[in-house]
């Protein structure tokens, strides 16, 4: 016979408890970083700890997507070239020269001469072909480098220091994509690793710091490559870096984060947002931002669906968004309206704020021209339908909620009917892909304007469902030309037609924000604004 | 006896192939899978090709139909091998192997404070003849359940680590790291420790054994400890075994705060990035750990209560 405490029926609660935390846990994204001024003569040494906040299990340059881990996998290899952040001038760094075939299909890479991997072994045409080579090989995570690459013929060894990559198409953007982490080049050791490895192990690179160790979930540290020489042209230190190591600490909590960084615990940090402003301010510390270049956070439109596929409709919403209401109330000090679709900081941006204006008297005569008329329940009605959109919208950054609470505000005042609906990160692409939406709120990050061609091409995914025509023309001549004035004018011209059709409604810019110690100087920001740590040091 | 132990095993086994089938089809369920889950998670760098996630799909197998995808799973998990995370390519066993030893240290250390002050506070709240002293100390328990953790351990790092700088705020480093941590994670174990074992306590001291002992002239604190907490340990006891499970959910909290590594947070990437085999890999453990604890505390029982036996044969109670 057995006596037990009648204390069993809940046993299996915890049990259940465990699972549906699991279940109901959803993602914190997390943004970007910046720059720090400089004081006093320049001084080599120390250390920089630098909180993150998300490890994505990868220090493989080639395989990560995630600006917490491009912060520091960035400085373990150098590119090909690197990208004037203030210009967008592609400017020499492995590669002293370059050559690019007239129809940009051709391009033809001279290296610097001297260059060491950290594993004693020397940069020749070969190792940049194995790289180049095995990217397509890279799977699930290397899509940013695939991308990169797709529609390669060939790469080819001309001689021990000249690479050739032909593409079956022209892809201009390609000399662009020369100067990412995502095409920084390892060694040969690192190439035949699979990618699983890379990931876990880390790679060998020729870049100013060596990765030393990486805990997951913990730190990834780095030390200074001595005999380091053959920096990008846009450096202002000759030689080697001026820290002996960095420290990346992963760091989930914002709050954590910020005060950390006002303890002295850490000396930077990323990902500051509107709320943490106000805790670093006035102390030790400097918030240093920079807009990311590409296409902003905004409205993507499914141009396919009944409602929007009228032009006044889509012109309507334009009208109808007040960006800078949205930019001052949602987002990091100084973050700045969209006034293109392109982020101010793209190559090529063109200026269209004045076609961007808030306008609701506008939008209102638009939506009256076509025969949208405001009905009992204060949203519009045409023919028995109402003017109802639905928003889809991804957690990836804390600022989506309440950004898109104020457009469905601002849409309500001309009288369009907005529902928000969140889905998980997770259905992102299926959502893309089904057709099956009316609005996304999303956002792409690229220093190359032909981010405009993989978005909005109809000859290509064509996710918004865009109807093909003179646009098309334009996005497919600018990548075909490599003359950079005549370059700047098909991409001036598409951003026009894209915003005046109203294809895609642009609403603000996304903007890195990093919190740095006022100890710590010239932490910059690289083209695609995330950090560039040669320079950097500590005094 | 040892056919207790086996039904006890095989009652084991059978929650843990049912936790696995759930969290399989609560996986399945849910719309998106691992590939498109890592396309999203890069949606900040550009619109995911079609093609290409087609092609992964195929190469991890999540085009197959659902029931073939379970059966090679479940074929594997019985071997032990639960495949490799979608997200690192890591395998899964030595993901959780990594992050146990962390979350070990922080449950185990979460544990004994628990244990220590929750029971600490029960004794001395039911001892005291200061009636506001008992009526304070009954009074923390339902506070200190129903505070979110979260809150808690964001106020002890403001404290602790930013102001007065006694502790680091992130980071397994040492015995110093783990203090503060720890210290979140047992502030509603403890409570439920203290509240469970309090309620028995009083129980116990108006029971006529109690009655005997004072009879027999034992001390006060002698019948407090020795009569009345011995016997008014067993629901704590069972409550013990309970909260082993609270723990780990709980770490999932506590080590986000903290930014320290461990089970919890290889499950929060895990769910983010609906990794199916890793959150699969973490749920059976989870329930392993879980049923070995209940397990130990089932055959503890006896030993600290002669009246329980463990019937020979016949249909016990155990559930």
């Amino acid at each position: 016979m057995t006596a037990l405490p009648d204390l069993r029926p809940s046993r299996w609660a915890p049990l259940a408890a465990l699972l549906t935390t699991s279940v109901l846990l959803t993602a914190c994204g997390s943004g970007d970083d910046g720059s720090g001024a400089a004081s006093g003569p320049a001084k080599s040494g120390g250390t920089l700890t630098f909180a993150v906040g998300s490890d994505s299990g990868c220090v493989d340059p080639q395989q990560v997507g995630s600006n917490d881990t491009i912060y520091s996998v960035r400085q373990i290899v150098d590119s090909l070239t690197d990208q004037d952040p203030k210009t967008g001038k592609i400017v020499p760094w492995l590669a002293r020269s370059w050559d690019v075939s007239a129809d940009a299909t051709t391009f033809t890479f001279h290296l610097r001469s001297g260059v060491t991997f950290s594993d004693g072994s020397k940069l020749t045409a070969q190792v940049v072909k194995d790289n180049f080579d095995a990217v397509p090989r890279l799977g699930a995570l290397g899509t940013l480098a695939e991308g990169y690459l797709s529609g390669v013929k060939s790469t080819t060894v001309v001689d021990p220091l000249t690479v050739k990559v032909a593409f079956r198409q022209p892809n201009a953007q390609f000399l662009q994509a020369t100067s990412t982490h995502s095409l920084g080049i390892e060694s040969s050791a690192s190439v035949e690793k699979t990618p699983q490895q890379k990931c876990s192990d880390g790679v060998v690179g020729s870049g100013p710091f060596v990765l030393k160790q990486y805990v997951q979930n913990q730190s990834v540290t780095l030390t200074r490559r001595t005999g380091y020489d053959w920096g990008s042209a846009l450096w202002s230190k000759k030689g080697e870096a001026y820290l002996d190591r960095l420290v990346f600490k992963v760091v989930p909590e914002a709050g954590v984060r910020a005060g950390s960084l006002r303890s002295g615990q850490v000396d930077a940090i990323s990902s500051v947002g509107k709320a943490n402003e106000a805790a670093l301010k006035g102390g030790q510390v400097t918030l240093v931002s920079r807009a990311n270049p590409g296409v902003v956070f905004g409205l993507g439109l499914n141009n396919a669906r009944p409602l929007l596929k009228d032009v006044k409709v889509r012109r309507a919403i334009l009208a109808a968004v007040d960006r800078k209401q949205i930019a001052d109330t949602v987002f990091p000090t100084g973050t700045r309206p969209a006034t293109s679709v392109l982020a101010h900081t793209t190559p090529d941006y063109t200026d269209l704020s004045t076609d961007l204006a808030f306008a609701a008297a506008k939008a209102k005569s638009l939506l009256n021209e076509a025969g949208w008329q405001t009905g009992s329940d204060g949203i519009r009605t045409k023919g028995g339908s109402r003017l109802a959109l639905t928003i889809n919208w991804f957690p990836n950054a804390a600022t989506n909620q309440p950004a898109l609470e104020l457009v469905q505000q601002q849409l309500k005042a001309v009288a369009i009917d907005v529902v928000l609906k969140q889905l998980p990160v997770t259905q992102f692409a299926t959502t893309l892909q089904s057709g099956d939406f009316d609005v996304v709120w999303a956002n792409v990050t690229r220093a190359d304007p032909d981010i405009l061609r993989s978005s909005f091409s109809t000859r290509l995914a064509n996710f918004y469902r865009l109807p093909a025509g003179s646009l098309d023309t334009a996005l497919s001549a600018q990548a075909a030309t490599a003359d950079p004035a005549e370059r700047g004018r098909l991409v001036a011209q598409a951003q026009q037609l894209i915003v005046r059709n109203a294809y895609n409604v642009p609403v603000v810019e996304l903007q890195t924000q990093l919190g740095v110690s006022n100890k710590v100087h010239d932490l910059e920001f690289d083209s695609g604004s995330r950090v560039q740590l040669h320079d950097t040091w500590i005094g | 006896m040892r056919r207790y132990v086996v039904r006890r095993l095989a009652q084991a086994v059978g929650v843990l192939w049912a936790a696995y089938t759930v969290s399989f089809l609560v996986l399945d369920f849910l719309p998106g899978d691992p590939v498109s889950a890592m396309a999203g998670a890069g949606m900040d760098s550009g619109q995911p090709d079609p093609a290409q996630l087609a092609r992964l799909r195929h190469e991890y197998g999540f085009d197959k139909p659902v029931l073939v995808q379970y059966a090679e799973y479940l074929g594997r998990a019985v071997r032990g091998d639960f495949g490799d995370a979608v997200s690192t390519g890591r395998p899964v066993t030595a993901t959780l192997a990594d992050a146990l030893p962390q979350t070990l240290q922080l449950t185990g250390a979460a544990l004994l404070l628990a244990v220590v002050l929750g029971g600490g506070l029960a004794v001395v709240a039911t001892y005291t003849s200061r009636r506001w002293l008992r009526q304070l100390l009954l009074s923390l328990p339902p506070l200190g359940v129903s505070v979110p953790t979260f809150w808690v351990g964001l106020l002890l790092v403001e404290a602790f680590s930013f102001e007065l700088r006694w502790f680091p705020a992130f980071g397994n480093d040492g015995l110093r790291g783990l203090v503060l941590p720890a210290l979140t994670l047992a502030v509603p174990t403890g409570a439920q420790v203290a509240q469970v074992l309090a309620k028995s306590l009083l129980t116990a001291l108006d029971q006529p054994y109690v009655e005997t002992a004072r009879a027999k002239g034992a001390g006060r604190w002698r019948v407090h400890l020795r009569h009345a907490l011995r016997n008014a340990s067993l629901p704590a006891l069972t409550v013990v075994g309970l909260l082993v499970g609270q723990l780990i959910a709980g770490s999932v909290v506590v080590e986000t705060v903290f930014s320290r590594d461990g089970l919890g947070r290889v499950t929060a990437a895990a769910v983010t990035t609906q990794d199916i085999p890793l959150v699969q890999g973490v749920v059976v453990f989870g329930a392993l750990i879980f049923v070995a604890t209940n397990l130990l505390v089932d055959l503890v029982y006896p030993l600290l209560d002669p009246r329980i036996v463990v019937a020979p044969d016949r249909r016990a109670g155990f559930a």
